[in-house]
Protein backbone atom coordinates (compact mmCIF):
# COMPACT_ATOMS: atom_id res chain seq x y z
CA UNK A 1 0.00 0.00 0.00
CA UNK A 2 1.31 3.40 -0.96
CA UNK A 3 0.77 5.98 1.78
CA UNK A 4 -1.07 9.10 0.68
CA UNK A 5 -3.79 11.48 1.78
CA UNK A 6 -6.19 9.26 -0.15
CA UNK A 7 -5.06 6.04 1.58
CA UNK A 8 -5.34 7.76 4.96
CA UNK A 9 -8.85 8.96 4.15
CA UNK A 10 -9.88 5.53 2.89
CA UNK A 11 -8.55 3.88 6.06
CA UNK A 12 -10.27 6.47 8.22
CA UNK A 13 -13.60 5.72 6.59
CA UNK A 14 -12.95 1.98 7.01
CA UNK A 15 -12.19 2.35 10.73
CA UNK A 16 -8.41 1.86 10.33
CA UNK A 17 -8.91 -1.90 10.03
CA UNK A 18 -7.04 -2.36 6.75
CA UNK A 19 -3.49 -1.22 7.60
CA UNK A 20 -0.92 -3.87 6.75
CA UNK A 21 2.49 -4.42 8.42
CA UNK A 22 5.01 -2.01 6.91
CA UNK A 23 7.36 -4.83 5.95
CA UNK A 24 7.30 -8.63 5.74
CA UNK A 25 8.82 -10.53 8.66
CA UNK A 26 11.00 -12.50 6.25
CA UNK A 27 12.68 -15.83 6.96
CA UNK A 28 16.23 -16.06 5.64
CA UNK A 29 16.70 -17.71 2.24
CA UNK A 30 19.74 -19.99 1.74
CA UNK A 31 21.57 -17.54 -0.53
CA UNK A 32 21.66 -13.84 -1.51
CA UNK A 33 23.64 -11.63 -3.84
CA UNK A 34 24.30 -9.19 -0.99
CA UNK A 35 23.86 -9.79 2.71
CA UNK A 36 23.80 -6.67 4.88
CA UNK A 37 24.58 -7.42 8.51
CA UNK A 38 22.96 -4.89 10.82
CA UNK A 39 19.38 -3.66 10.56
CA UNK A 40 20.01 -0.16 11.81
CA UNK A 41 19.60 3.01 9.79
CA UNK A 42 22.81 2.55 7.82
CA UNK A 43 22.18 -1.12 6.99
CA UNK A 44 18.58 -0.51 5.94
CA UNK A 45 19.53 2.53 3.86
CA UNK A 46 22.28 0.49 2.19
CA UNK A 47 19.81 -2.24 1.25
CA UNK A 48 17.28 0.30 -0.01
CA UNK A 49 19.79 2.10 -2.24
CA UNK A 50 21.21 -1.20 -3.51
CA UNK A 51 17.73 -1.96 -4.77
CA UNK A 52 16.64 1.51 -5.89
CA UNK A 53 19.90 2.87 -7.33
CA UNK A 54 21.72 -0.25 -8.50
CA UNK A 55 18.95 -2.74 -9.27
CA UNK A 56 20.30 -5.31 -6.82
CA UNK A 57 17.27 -6.61 -4.95
CA UNK A 58 18.33 -10.16 -4.05
CA UNK A 59 19.42 -8.68 -0.73
CA UNK A 60 18.79 -9.49 2.92
CA UNK A 61 19.29 -7.31 5.95
CA UNK A 62 19.85 -9.42 9.03
CA UNK A 63 19.42 -7.90 12.49
CA UNK A 64 20.18 -9.63 15.78
CA UNK A 65 17.35 -7.83 17.60
CA UNK A 66 14.40 -6.03 16.09
CA UNK A 67 14.40 -3.10 13.66
CA UNK A 68 14.97 0.10 15.64
CA UNK A 69 16.48 -1.56 18.72
CA UNK A 70 20.04 -0.40 18.13
CA UNK A 71 21.67 2.98 17.67
CA UNK A 72 19.08 4.21 15.17
CA UNK A 73 16.66 4.35 18.11
CA UNK A 74 19.24 5.54 20.65
CA UNK A 75 20.46 8.82 19.18
CA UNK A 76 19.29 12.40 19.61
CA UNK A 77 17.86 12.72 16.07
CA UNK A 78 19.97 15.70 14.96
CA UNK A 79 20.91 16.28 11.32
CA UNK A 80 23.46 18.83 10.12
CA UNK A 81 26.31 19.22 7.63
CA UNK A 82 28.47 21.80 9.42
CA UNK A 83 31.77 20.05 8.81
CA UNK A 84 35.14 21.62 8.14
CA UNK A 85 37.45 19.28 6.24
CA UNK A 86 37.41 18.50 2.50
CA UNK A 87 37.11 14.75 3.23
CA UNK A 88 33.95 15.36 5.22
CA UNK A 89 32.00 18.35 3.93
CA UNK A 90 30.72 16.98 0.59
CA UNK A 91 29.72 13.71 2.23
CA UNK A 92 27.62 15.28 5.00
CA UNK A 93 26.12 17.77 2.56
CA UNK A 94 25.14 14.84 0.36
CA UNK A 95 23.41 13.38 3.43
CA UNK A 96 21.61 16.68 4.03
CA UNK A 97 20.33 16.79 0.45
CA UNK A 98 19.10 13.22 0.74
CA UNK A 99 17.30 14.10 4.01
CA UNK A 100 15.59 16.96 2.20
CA UNK A 101 14.09 14.57 -0.35
CA UNK A 102 13.81 11.47 1.80
CA UNK A 103 10.12 11.44 2.58
CA UNK A 104 9.09 11.68 -1.09
CA UNK A 105 11.70 9.09 -2.04
CA UNK A 106 10.69 6.41 0.46
CA UNK A 107 7.00 7.42 0.76
CA UNK A 108 7.20 7.67 4.55
CA UNK A 109 6.70 10.57 6.95
CA UNK A 110 10.05 10.80 8.75
CA UNK A 111 9.16 14.23 10.18
CA UNK A 112 12.24 15.89 8.70
CA UNK A 113 12.33 19.25 10.47
CA UNK A 114 14.87 21.84 9.33
CA UNK A 115 14.65 23.88 12.49
CA UNK A 116 18.26 25.10 12.42
CA UNK A 117 21.38 23.99 14.29
CA UNK A 118 23.07 26.73 16.33
CA UNK A 119 26.58 26.20 17.74
CA UNK A 120 27.28 28.79 20.43
CA UNK A 121 30.70 30.39 20.90
CA UNK A 122 32.02 31.87 24.11
CA UNK A 123 35.43 33.35 23.30
CA UNK A 124 37.21 35.27 20.56
CA UNK A 125 39.21 32.20 19.61
CA UNK A 126 36.08 30.10 19.32
CA UNK A 127 34.42 32.79 17.21
CA UNK A 128 37.39 32.74 14.84
CA UNK A 129 37.24 28.95 14.64
CA UNK A 130 33.53 29.08 13.84
CA UNK A 131 34.04 31.86 11.29
CA UNK A 132 36.59 29.62 9.59
CA UNK A 133 34.24 26.64 9.73
CA UNK A 134 31.38 28.74 8.35
CA UNK A 135 33.57 30.01 5.52
CA UNK A 136 34.68 26.47 4.69
CA UNK A 137 31.05 25.38 4.62
CA UNK A 138 29.99 28.23 2.33
CA UNK A 139 32.89 27.56 -0.02
CA UNK A 140 31.60 23.99 -0.26
CA UNK A 141 28.07 25.21 -1.03
CA UNK A 142 26.67 24.60 2.47
CA UNK A 143 24.64 27.26 4.24
CA UNK A 144 26.18 28.93 7.31
CA UNK A 145 25.65 32.20 9.16
CA UNK A 146 27.82 33.66 11.90
CA UNK A 147 25.59 35.37 14.47
CA UNK A 148 26.60 37.89 17.10
CA UNK A 149 25.31 37.86 20.64
CA UNK A 150 22.23 39.99 20.03
CA UNK A 151 21.19 37.89 17.03
CA UNK A 152 21.50 34.78 19.18
CA UNK A 153 19.56 36.42 21.99
CA UNK A 154 16.73 37.25 19.58
CA UNK A 155 16.50 33.56 18.63
CA UNK A 156 16.90 31.98 22.05
CA UNK A 157 16.25 34.66 24.69
CA UNK A 158 16.00 32.36 27.70
CA UNK A 159 19.68 31.32 28.00
CA UNK A 160 21.96 32.75 30.64
CA UNK A 161 23.59 35.76 28.95
CA UNK A 162 24.38 37.79 32.08
CA UNK A 163 26.07 35.74 34.78
CA UNK A 164 27.52 32.70 33.04
CA UNK A 165 31.07 31.55 33.68
CA UNK A 166 31.46 31.42 29.89
CA UNK A 167 29.19 34.18 28.52
CA UNK A 168 27.61 33.57 25.12
CA UNK A 169 29.22 35.78 22.47
CA UNK A 170 27.37 34.47 19.43
CA UNK A 171 26.90 31.38 17.35
CA UNK A 172 27.30 29.61 14.03
CA UNK A 173 23.92 28.79 12.54
CA UNK A 174 23.09 26.25 9.88
CA UNK A 175 19.42 26.86 9.11
CA UNK A 176 19.06 23.70 7.01
CA UNK A 177 20.14 21.53 9.95
CA UNK A 178 17.51 20.19 12.29
CA UNK A 179 16.07 16.92 13.45
CA UNK A 180 14.32 13.84 12.06
CA UNK A 181 12.11 11.27 13.76
CA UNK A 182 14.73 8.54 14.14
CA UNK A 183 12.45 5.50 14.44
CA UNK A 184 10.61 6.60 11.32
CA UNK A 185 13.92 6.58 9.46
CA UNK A 186 14.40 2.90 10.33
CA UNK A 187 10.79 1.99 9.65
CA UNK A 188 10.63 4.01 6.45
CA UNK A 189 13.81 2.53 4.98
CA UNK A 190 12.76 -0.99 6.06
CA UNK A 191 9.41 -0.56 4.33
CA UNK A 192 10.89 1.00 1.21
CA UNK A 193 13.54 -1.73 0.91
CA UNK A 194 10.95 -4.45 1.51
CA UNK A 195 8.75 -3.02 -1.25
CA UNK A 196 11.68 -3.50 -3.64
CA UNK A 197 12.14 -7.13 -2.65
CA UNK A 198 14.74 -6.89 0.12
CA UNK A 199 14.29 -9.44 2.93
CA UNK A 200 14.30 -7.84 6.38
CA UNK A 201 15.26 -10.65 8.76
CA UNK A 202 14.93 -9.86 12.46
CA UNK A 203 16.12 -11.83 15.52
CA UNK A 204 18.94 -13.32 13.48
CA UNK A 205 22.36 -13.00 15.11
CA UNK A 206 25.57 -13.65 13.20
CA UNK A 207 27.74 -16.21 15.00
CA UNK A 208 30.46 -16.71 12.41
CA UNK A 209 31.78 -15.64 9.01
CA UNK A 210 32.59 -18.27 6.40
CA UNK A 211 35.79 -17.45 4.52
CA UNK A 212 37.40 -19.62 1.84
CA UNK A 213 40.70 -18.75 0.12
CA UNK A 214 40.55 -15.13 1.31
CA UNK A 215 37.00 -14.67 0.08
CA UNK A 216 33.88 -14.46 2.18
CA UNK A 217 31.19 -16.97 1.21
CA UNK A 218 28.50 -16.63 3.84
CA UNK A 219 27.63 -16.38 7.51
CA UNK A 220 26.60 -18.65 10.33
CA UNK A 221 23.60 -17.27 12.17
CA UNK A 222 21.28 -18.20 15.00
CA UNK A 223 18.77 -19.07 12.24
CA UNK A 224 21.14 -21.22 10.21
CA UNK A 225 23.82 -20.63 7.58
CA UNK A 226 23.24 -18.06 4.82
CA UNK A 227 25.40 -17.88 1.69
CA UNK A 228 26.15 -14.58 -0.02
CA UNK A 229 28.41 -13.30 -2.79
CA UNK A 230 28.99 -10.04 -0.95
CA UNK A 231 28.66 -9.31 2.75
CA UNK A 232 28.34 -5.79 4.11
CA UNK A 233 28.94 -4.97 7.77
CA UNK A 234 26.95 -2.06 9.20
CA UNK A 235 26.94 -2.96 12.88
CA UNK A 236 28.15 0.20 14.63
CA UNK A 237 29.24 -0.52 18.16
CA UNK A 238 29.89 -4.16 17.34
CA UNK A 239 32.18 -3.75 14.31
CA UNK A 240 35.21 -5.07 16.19
CA UNK A 241 33.32 -8.19 17.26
CA UNK A 242 32.21 -8.96 13.70
CA UNK A 243 35.61 -8.35 12.09
CA UNK A 244 37.26 -10.44 14.84
CA UNK A 245 35.31 -13.36 13.36
CA UNK A 246 37.32 -12.73 10.18
CA UNK A 247 40.58 -12.38 12.11
CA UNK A 248 40.73 -8.60 11.60
CA UNK A 249 41.45 -5.91 14.17
CA UNK A 250 40.14 -2.38 13.63
CA UNK A 251 41.27 1.10 14.70
CA UNK A 252 38.10 1.27 16.80
CA UNK A 253 37.10 1.19 20.46
CA UNK A 254 33.50 0.84 21.63
CA UNK A 255 32.33 3.45 24.14
CA UNK A 256 28.94 4.25 25.65
CA UNK A 257 27.22 7.57 24.95
CA UNK A 258 24.26 8.58 27.07
CA UNK A 259 21.30 10.68 26.03
CA UNK A 260 18.40 12.13 27.96
CA UNK A 261 14.84 13.29 27.55
CA UNK A 262 12.84 15.47 29.91
CA UNK A 263 9.14 15.36 30.67
CA UNK A 264 7.04 16.87 27.90
CA UNK A 265 6.42 20.60 28.04
CA UNK A 266 4.94 23.25 25.75
CA UNK A 267 7.15 24.49 22.91
CA UNK A 268 10.20 26.10 24.53
CA UNK A 269 13.04 25.92 22.05
CA UNK A 270 12.72 25.97 18.26
CA UNK A 271 16.24 25.00 17.28
CA UNK A 272 18.97 22.52 18.01
CA UNK A 273 21.52 24.34 20.19
CA UNK A 274 25.00 23.22 21.17
CA UNK A 275 26.84 24.74 24.12
CA UNK A 276 30.34 25.62 22.96
CA UNK A 277 31.87 25.94 26.43
CA UNK A 278 31.07 22.39 27.40
CA UNK A 279 29.84 19.31 25.61
CA UNK A 280 26.07 19.73 25.73
CA UNK A 281 23.34 19.99 23.11
CA UNK A 282 19.59 20.29 23.29
CA UNK A 283 16.51 20.31 21.11
CA UNK A 284 12.82 19.75 21.72
CA UNK A 285 11.01 16.77 20.26
CA UNK A 286 7.62 17.07 18.62
CA UNK A 287 6.16 15.31 21.68
CA UNK A 288 7.50 18.15 23.86
CA UNK A 289 10.40 16.50 25.67
CA UNK A 290 13.76 18.24 25.71
CA UNK A 291 16.25 15.85 24.12
CA UNK A 292 19.82 16.42 25.22
CA UNK A 293 23.20 14.81 25.75
CA UNK A 294 26.90 15.34 26.32
CA UNK A 295 30.15 13.40 26.43
CA UNK A 296 30.80 9.71 26.07
CA UNK A 297 31.53 7.95 29.35
CA UNK A 298 35.11 7.53 28.13
CA UNK A 299 36.01 3.90 28.72
CA UNK A 300 35.38 0.77 26.66
CA UNK A 301 31.84 -0.48 27.11
CA UNK A 302 29.29 -2.72 25.44
CA UNK A 303 26.75 -2.21 28.24
CA UNK A 304 24.21 0.11 26.52
CA UNK A 305 23.93 1.94 29.82
CA UNK A 306 26.06 4.64 31.37
CA UNK A 307 27.29 5.80 34.75
CA UNK A 308 26.48 8.76 36.96
CA UNK A 309 29.53 11.06 36.51
CA UNK A 310 28.60 11.92 32.92
CA UNK A 311 24.98 12.48 33.92
CA UNK A 312 26.14 15.01 36.50
CA UNK A 313 28.42 16.67 33.94
CA UNK A 314 25.60 16.96 31.39
CA UNK A 315 23.21 18.43 33.98
CA UNK A 316 25.85 20.97 35.08
CA UNK A 317 26.34 22.08 31.48
CA UNK A 318 22.57 22.33 31.00
CA UNK A 319 22.22 24.50 34.09
CA UNK A 320 25.14 26.72 33.09
CA UNK A 321 23.61 27.42 29.69
CA UNK A 322 19.94 27.42 30.57
CA UNK A 323 19.14 27.71 34.30
CA UNK A 324 15.41 27.40 33.60
CA UNK A 325 15.72 23.69 32.79
CA UNK A 326 16.40 23.03 36.47
CA UNK A 327 12.64 23.06 36.93
CA UNK A 328 12.16 20.08 34.60
CA UNK A 329 12.36 16.41 35.48
CA UNK A 330 14.39 13.98 33.43
CA UNK A 331 11.99 11.40 32.13
CA UNK A 332 14.56 8.83 31.06
CA UNK A 333 18.11 8.36 29.88
CA UNK A 334 19.79 5.61 27.92
CA UNK A 335 23.09 4.61 26.40
CA UNK A 336 24.17 3.55 22.94
CA UNK A 337 27.44 1.89 21.97
CA UNK A 338 29.62 4.04 19.75
CA UNK A 339 32.25 2.82 17.31
CA UNK A 340 34.92 5.35 18.29
CA UNK A 341 37.46 5.42 15.47
CA UNK A 342 40.96 6.71 16.10
CA UNK A 343 40.52 9.96 14.15
CA UNK A 344 36.85 10.54 14.90
CA UNK A 345 35.80 9.91 11.29
CA UNK A 346 33.97 6.99 9.69
CA UNK A 347 35.17 4.11 7.53
CA UNK A 348 33.38 3.04 4.33
CA UNK A 349 35.66 0.66 2.49
CA UNK A 350 36.50 -2.85 1.30
CA UNK A 351 38.25 -5.03 3.82
CA UNK A 352 41.33 -7.05 2.83
CA UNK A 353 38.95 -10.05 2.57
CA UNK A 354 37.30 -10.33 -0.86
CA UNK A 355 33.58 -9.67 -0.80
CA UNK A 356 33.58 -8.28 2.72
CA UNK A 357 32.72 -4.57 3.04
CA UNK A 358 32.90 -2.39 6.12
CA UNK A 359 30.81 0.56 7.24
CA UNK A 360 31.99 1.56 10.71
CA UNK A 361 33.58 4.13 12.99
CA UNK A 362 30.77 6.68 13.08
CA UNK A 363 31.72 7.78 16.58
CA UNK A 364 28.75 9.71 17.93
CA UNK A 365 27.76 11.21 14.59
CA UNK A 366 26.17 8.37 12.69
CA UNK A 367 22.53 9.36 12.61
CA UNK A 368 22.92 12.51 10.52
CA UNK A 369 24.91 10.51 7.99
CA UNK A 370 22.34 7.72 7.55
CA UNK A 371 21.17 8.39 3.96
CA UNK A 372 24.60 9.24 2.55
CA UNK A 373 26.17 6.35 4.41
CA UNK A 374 23.69 3.95 2.83
CA UNK A 375 24.01 5.66 -0.56
CA UNK A 376 27.81 5.51 -0.63
CA UNK A 377 28.03 2.03 0.89
CA UNK A 378 25.58 0.70 -1.71
CA UNK A 379 27.67 2.37 -4.44
CA UNK A 380 30.83 0.72 -3.11
CA UNK A 381 29.21 -2.71 -2.85
CA UNK A 382 27.54 -2.56 -6.27
CA UNK A 383 30.44 -1.10 -8.27
CA UNK A 384 33.48 -2.00 -6.17
CA UNK A 385 34.68 1.58 -6.20
CA UNK A 386 34.14 4.32 -3.64
CA UNK A 387 31.49 6.96 -4.21
CA UNK A 388 33.08 10.34 -5.09
CA UNK A 389 31.97 11.98 -1.82
CA UNK A 390 33.26 9.13 0.36
CA UNK A 391 36.72 8.55 -1.10
CA UNK A 392 38.47 9.75 2.06
CA UNK A 393 36.83 7.21 4.37
CA UNK A 394 39.49 4.57 3.73
CA UNK A 395 40.29 1.79 6.16
CA UNK A 396 44.02 2.09 5.51
CA UNK A 397 44.20 5.84 6.17
CA UNK A 398 45.66 5.29 9.64
CA UNK A 399 48.57 3.29 8.19
CA UNK A 400 49.16 5.79 5.37
CA UNK A 401 48.77 8.94 7.48
CA UNK A 402 45.69 10.23 5.62
CA UNK A 403 43.58 10.56 8.76
CA UNK A 404 40.59 12.94 8.83
CA UNK A 405 41.10 14.62 12.16
CA UNK A 406 37.98 16.80 12.19
CA UNK A 407 38.23 17.85 15.80
CA UNK A 408 42.00 17.96 16.04
CA UNK A 409 42.20 15.87 19.18
CA UNK A 410 44.44 13.04 18.07
CA UNK A 411 44.31 9.32 18.08
CA UNK A 412 42.52 8.55 21.32
CA UNK A 413 38.83 7.78 21.09
CA UNK A 414 37.89 9.18 24.49
CA UNK A 415 39.05 12.61 23.33
CA UNK A 416 36.58 12.94 20.47
CA UNK B 1 31.38 2.85 39.01
CA UNK B 2 33.87 2.38 41.86
CA UNK B 3 37.39 1.16 41.30
CA UNK B 4 39.05 -0.83 44.12
CA UNK B 5 42.42 0.92 44.22
CA UNK B 6 44.96 -1.38 45.92
CA UNK B 7 46.46 1.62 47.74
CA UNK B 8 43.44 3.78 48.57
CA UNK B 9 40.47 1.39 48.68
CA UNK B 10 37.31 1.59 46.60
CA UNK B 11 37.00 5.06 45.05
CA UNK B 12 34.64 6.75 42.60
CA UNK B 13 35.75 6.34 38.97
CA UNK B 14 35.79 10.15 38.68
CA UNK B 15 39.07 10.16 40.62
CA UNK B 16 40.69 8.23 37.79
CA UNK B 17 41.75 8.90 34.22
CA UNK B 18 41.31 6.19 31.61
CA UNK B 19 44.00 5.25 29.14
CA UNK B 20 42.62 2.10 27.52
CA UNK B 21 43.93 -1.35 26.73
CA UNK B 22 46.76 -2.44 29.06
CA UNK B 23 48.11 -5.12 26.74
CA UNK B 24 49.84 -3.33 23.83
CA UNK B 25 53.56 -2.80 24.37
CA UNK B 26 55.26 0.05 22.57
CA UNK B 27 57.76 -1.28 20.03
CA UNK B 28 61.35 -0.26 20.74
CA UNK B 29 61.74 3.20 19.14
CA UNK B 30 64.71 2.88 16.79
CA UNK B 31 64.07 -0.77 15.94
CA UNK B 32 60.32 -0.50 15.41
CA UNK B 33 58.91 -1.06 11.94
CA UNK B 34 56.15 1.20 10.62
CA UNK B 35 53.77 -1.74 10.63
CA UNK B 36 54.50 -2.48 14.28
CA UNK B 37 54.00 1.17 15.26
CA UNK B 38 50.72 1.26 13.31
CA UNK B 39 49.51 -1.82 15.18
CA UNK B 40 50.51 -0.29 18.50
CA UNK B 41 49.07 3.19 17.94
CA UNK B 42 45.84 2.44 16.11
CA UNK B 43 44.70 -1.18 16.15
CA UNK B 44 42.62 -2.48 19.06
CA UNK B 45 41.23 -5.83 20.19
CA UNK B 46 38.17 -4.08 21.68
CA UNK B 47 36.68 -7.21 23.30
CA UNK B 48 33.14 -7.54 24.64
CA UNK B 49 33.79 -9.12 28.02
CA UNK B 50 36.91 -9.42 30.17
CA UNK B 51 39.28 -6.52 29.48
CA UNK B 52 42.57 -5.43 31.08
CA UNK B 53 42.83 -1.66 30.97
CA UNK B 54 44.92 1.18 32.42
CA UNK B 55 43.55 3.75 34.86
CA UNK B 56 45.54 6.55 36.53
CA UNK B 57 44.51 7.47 40.08
CA UNK B 58 45.14 11.20 39.74
CA UNK B 59 42.98 12.28 42.69
CA UNK B 60 44.46 9.60 44.96
CA UNK B 61 47.77 7.76 45.09
CA UNK B 62 48.95 8.85 41.58
CA UNK B 63 49.54 5.21 40.68
CA UNK B 64 48.84 3.58 37.33
CA UNK B 65 46.55 0.59 37.77
CA UNK B 66 45.66 -2.37 35.60
CA UNK B 67 41.94 -2.89 36.11
CA UNK B 68 40.28 -6.08 34.89
CA UNK B 69 36.70 -5.22 33.99
CA UNK B 70 33.85 -6.77 32.04
CA UNK B 71 32.97 -4.33 29.25
CA UNK B 72 29.44 -5.78 29.02
CA UNK B 73 28.50 -5.22 32.67
CA UNK B 74 31.16 -2.80 34.04
CA UNK B 75 31.81 -5.35 36.84
CA UNK B 76 35.41 -5.06 38.10
CA UNK B 77 37.24 -8.26 38.85
CA UNK B 78 40.61 -6.89 39.96
CA UNK B 79 42.72 -3.72 40.21
CA UNK B 80 46.46 -4.02 40.65
CA UNK B 81 49.49 -1.75 40.28
CA UNK B 82 50.60 -1.50 36.65
CA UNK B 83 54.24 -2.08 37.65
CA UNK B 84 54.44 -4.25 40.75
CA UNK B 85 57.37 -3.21 42.97
CA UNK B 86 59.79 -5.89 44.13
CA UNK B 87 59.64 -6.87 47.78
CA UNK B 88 61.99 -4.65 49.80
CA UNK B 89 62.55 -2.18 46.96
CA UNK B 90 62.34 1.55 47.68
CA UNK B 91 58.89 2.96 46.91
Amino acid sequence: MRYSAFSLLAQTLAGHKGWKPAWRDAAPKPEYDVLVIGGGGHGLATAYYLASQHGISNVAVIEKGYIGSGNVGRNTTIIRSNYLLPGNTPFYEHAMKLWEGLEQDINYNAMVSQRGVLNLYHSDAQRDAYARRGNAMRLAGVDAELLDREQVRAMVPFFNYETGRFPIQGGLLQRRGGSVRHDAVAWGYARAADRRGVDIVQNCEVTGLAIENGRVTGVETSRGPIKAKKIALAVAGNSSRLTAMAGMRLPIESHVLQAFVSEGVKPLIDNVVTYGAGHFYVSQSDKGGLVFGGDIDGYNSYAQRGNLPVIEDVMESAMALWPGVGRLRVLRHWGGIMDMSMDGSPIIDHTPIDGLYLNAGWCYGGFKATPASGWCFAHLIARDEPHPVATAFRLDRFATGRVIDEKGVGAQPNLH
Amino acid sequence: MRIPCPHCGARDAQEFTYLGDANPKRPDGMEATEAAMFEYVYQRDNPAGRFRELWYHGAGCHAWLVVTRDTRTHAIEAAEPAKPTKAGAAA
